[in-house]
C-alpha cells in the first residue's frame, strides 16, 4: 500500500516553518569570520565573558539542585494544602518575561528591596549588580526546570523499591542516597542540564538585576549584545559558541526529549 | 511467638485480623483477591500504619496503638520477599543481597563476602554480577530470598512468592522454595491466593476474606470442614448453613436436610458433589433428602461433569458424562437431586 500524499498546503507551511528556524542559523554561519574565528573567541573580553558565564551558570545549576531537588521531593511525596498553587508560583519563572523577573528580584534583593535593605543594613551584603546577583538571576529562571524534571522523575519511579529498602534496614536517608537518587539519576541529570542551559542563556533578568559589568556580571549573552555594536564578528562567534552548546545539550538529551514515537 | 491483633482501613478495605505464629512455623495466609492479604503483610512490615491493635514478636513490640508505638520498617527484625521481588535495578544481584547488610553498618568487604555466600547457598552464586533485568524469574526469586535472609530476620514475610513466575517454572521453584524455607529457623508467613501453593508450603493455613480471618488450621482441617463459601469453592464442595436439631437441619433459605450426624445448633453442612445423585423422575427408595430443581449449568471437566442445580436447594452435583447422556441432561432440564443422610457432614458453625 502506498502512503497517501500529505496535503500540499500543509507541506508548504511546514517547509516555511523549518526555513524560519534554519535560516537564522545559516545567517550566523554565513557571517562567521572563520579565518579569524579562534582569535575572535580568545579576545580578552570574550574570554572574560566566557569564564564568567561558566561560573555563573554552573553556580546557578548548583543552587537549583541544592534547593530544587528537595522542593521536587516535597512536591512529589508530600501532599499539602495549596501544593498546586505553590508549584504554580515556583514554576512561574519558566514563562515569566525574564525582565519582569529581574525587576522583581531588584525589588526583593536590591539595596532598597524587601529583603535587600536588611541584608545591606544588617550584614553589609549587596547582591544586586554583583556576580552573586547574576548567579541569583540565573538560578531564578533555571531552577523550575530542575524542579519539574526532578518531580516527574520522582513520581515515575516505583516507590516500592524504597519500601523494599526500608524493610532491609535502611533509614530514610540511606534509602534516598542508595535507592532513590540512583533511580532518578537520569531525570536529575536531564533537569540539571536543562537548568544549566537556561542559566547560560539568561539575559533579561541578569541585565536588569545584575547589570552589565564586564568581568563581574557581563555573561556571554550580555557580551554578545555589546559586541554586536562594537565588533560584530565577536558577536557572531560567541553566538555560534552558544548555539554549539545548545546543540550538544539537545543531542545529549535526545532520548528524553526528542523521541515522541 | 508472633502475636498479631490489628485493625486498619485502607480505601474500601477494612482489615481486622488476629493471628499467632509459633517459632519455626510456616503459616500461609490464603484468600481471594482484595481480601487484604498484602495489606496485612505490609502492616506487619510497618509499611502501612495500623489504626488499632498490637503486633509483637516475642519481646519486640512492632506496633502498640494504645502506647503509641509504631516501629519503622527498618527497625523491625524482618525479611520481606515482595511479589515482584523488587530487586534494585541499578545494583547487581550481589549488591542487592549486600544492601541490607550495608544499611546495617557492615563494612563493604564483609557485606560482599556474606552476600556471596548467601547467593551460593541459594544456588545462584553464578548470578552474583548480573543485574536483575538479566535474571530469570526463578533466579530473581532466589536472589530476593537471599536478600531477605541475609539480614538474619526473625520473621520472614513472603508475598505471593510464585505469582510472578510462569506456570512452567512454578512447580520447580516451589519445590526449591519449600526446601529453602525449611532451612530458615524463624517464623515464615507466606501470602498467597493459590491453595496449592499454601498447602505445599505451609504447616498451617489462615484463610482471610474481606479483611477478616474466617478459618485457620491445617490443610486437612480446612478442607474437611470449610467455614466459608471461598474455601468450599476451593475444595469443590457444597457448603450450606443452617440450624440443626438432632440431625434435622433447617437451612438458611428455607430448605432442610436430614443428616446422620447428630449435631445441634448453628451448623455448617458439607455435601460433596459426588454424593449428589441426579434423576429425571422423583426417585423411589431410601434417600432422605430429595429436592426438585433445574439443571442450570453443565461444566465438563474431563471424565466428570459438574451440574449446577437451581431450585429450592441450589446445589452442585458431579456426575459422569455417561450419566448426563443417560439422563438426557441439558441446561434447563428438570431434575431431582438426592443425597443420602450419611453423605452429609454437619459440624458447628
Amino acid at each position: 500500500m502506498t502512503r497517501e500524499r500529505p496535503p500540499l498546503l500543509v507541506t508548504g507551511l511546514a517547509v516555511i516553518a523549518v526555513a524560519f528556524f534554519v535560516l537564522p542559523i545559516a545567517g550566523l554561519v554565513y557571517r562567521a569570520p572563520w579565518a579569524t574565528a579562534l582569535d575572535e573567541l580568545t579576545r580578552p573580553e570574550a574570554l572574560t565573558a566566557l569564564r564568567l558565564s561558566l561560573v555563573v551558570s554552573l553556580a546557578a545549576t548548583g543552587l537549583s539542585v541544592l534547593f530544587g531537588l528537595p522542593l521536587a521531593w516535597i512536591y512529589a511525596r508530600v501532599p499539602f494544602p495549596g501544593r498546586d498553587a505553590v508549584r504554580a508560583l515556583t514554576t512561574l519563572p519558566m514563562i515569566l518575561p525574564p525582565i519582569v523577573g529581574g525587576v522583581a528580584l531588584l525589588f526583593a534583593f536590591g539595596r532598597t528591596g524587601l529583603v535587600g535593605q536588611f541584608l545591606d543594613a544588617g550584614l553589609g551584603l549587596r547582591i544586586a549588580f554583583t556576580t552573586a546577583g547574576a548567579i541569583l538571576a540565573a538560578a531564578f529562571v533555571a531552577t523550575p526546570f530542575l524542579v519539574l524534571t526532578g518531580e516527574a522523575g520522582l513520581r515515575s519511579m516505583a516507590r516500592r523499591y524504597e519500601e523494599a529498602a526500608r524493610t532491609l534496614g535502611a533509614t530514610r536517608w540511606h534509602v534516598f542516597r542508595r535507592v532513590t537518587l540512583p533511580l532518578i539519576a537520569p531525570a536529575l541529570f536531564a533537569g540539571a542540564v536543562l537548568s544549566w542551559a537556561r542559566g547560560l542563556g539568561e539575559f533579561g533578568a541578569t541585565i536588569t538585576f545584575a547589570g552589565n559589568l564586564p568581568g563581574t556580571t557581563q555573561t556571554l549573552p550580555l557580551a554578545v549584545l555589546i559586541a554586536l555594536e562594537t565588533r560584530p564578528e565577536v558577536a557572531v562567534m560567541l553566538s555560534l559558541l552558544l548555539l554549539a552548546v545548545s546543540l550538544v545539550i539537545l543531542i545529549a538529551l535526545r532520548d528524553r526529549y526528542l523521541r515522541f514515537s | 511467638m508472633l502475636q498479631v491483633d490489628v485493625a486498619l482501613r485502607l480505601g474500601s478495605l477494612e482489615l481486622e485480623v488476629q493471628l499467632e505464629a509459633s517459632p519455626g512455623e510456616i503459616v500461609a495466609v490464603l484468600g481471594p483477591n482484595a481480601a487484604g492479604k498484602t495489606t496485612l503483610l505490609r502492616a506487619l512490615a510497618g509499611l502501612v500504619p495500623i489504626s488499632q491493635g498490637k503486633v509483637m514478636l516475642d519481646d519486640v513490640v512492632f506496633d502498640d496503638m494504645t502506647r503509641g508505638i509504631h516501629l519503622p520498617p527498618e527497625r523491625r527484625p524482618i525479611g520481606v520477599v515482595f511479589q515482584d521481588y523488587l530487586l534494585f535495578p541499578h545494583l547487581t544481584a550481589l549488591e542487592n543481597v549486600a544492601f541490607g547488610l550495608r544499611a546495617r553498618g557492615m563494612s563493604a568487604g564483609d557485606a560482599r563476602t556474606r552476600a556471596a555466600s548467601w547467593l551460593e547457598r541459594l544456588g545462584v552464586g553464578d548470578c552474583a554480577e548480573a543485574r536483575p533485568r538479566a535474571l530469570s524469574g526463578g533466579q530473581a526469586q532466589r536472589v530476593a530470598l537471599a536478600r531477605a535472609l541475609a539480614i538474619d530476620p526473625r520473621l520472614l514475610l513472603l508475598d505471593e512468592p510464585l505469582a510472578a513466575l510462569d506456570a512452567s517454572a512454578r512447580s520447580e521453584v516451589r519445590r526449591d522454595l519449600k526446601r529453602h524455607l525449611a532451612s530458615f529457623a524463624g517464623i515464615r508467613i507466606v501470602i498467597t491466593h493459590d491453595p496449592l501453593e499454601a498447602i505445599a508450603l505451609a504447616d498451617r493455613l489462615v484463610i482471610i476474606e474481606r479483611g477478616r480471618v474466617v478459618q485457620t488450621g491445617t490443610a486437612a482441617d480446612v478442607t474437611k470442614r470449610p467455614r466459608s463459601r471461598y474455601v468450599a469453592d476451593l475444595v469443590g464442595v457444597n457448603l450450606l448453613r443452617g440450624v440443626a436439631t438432632a440431625g434435622h437441619v433447617a437451612l438458611v433459605g428455607g430448605a432442610s436436610l436430614q443428616s446422620a450426624d447428630g449435631a445441634d445448633g448453628e451448623v455448617f453442612a458439607v455435601i460433596h458433589p459426588r454424593a449428589v445423585a441426579l434423576h429425571r423422575a422423583r426417585p423411589e427408595g431410601s434417600p432422605r433428602n430429595i429436592w426438585r430443581g433445574r439443571a442450570s449449568t453443565l461444566d465438563f471437566q474431563g471424565d466428570r461433569v459438574r451440574v449446577g442445580v437451581e431450585g429450592e436447594m441450589p446445589i452442585i452435583a458431579e456426575v459422569t458424562p455417561a450419566a448426563v447422556r443417560e439422563l438426557d441432561l441439558a441446561e434447563g432440564s428438570e431434575v431431582w437431586a438426592s443425597v443420602k443422610a450419611t453423605e452429609i457432614t454437619v459440624y458447628p458453625a
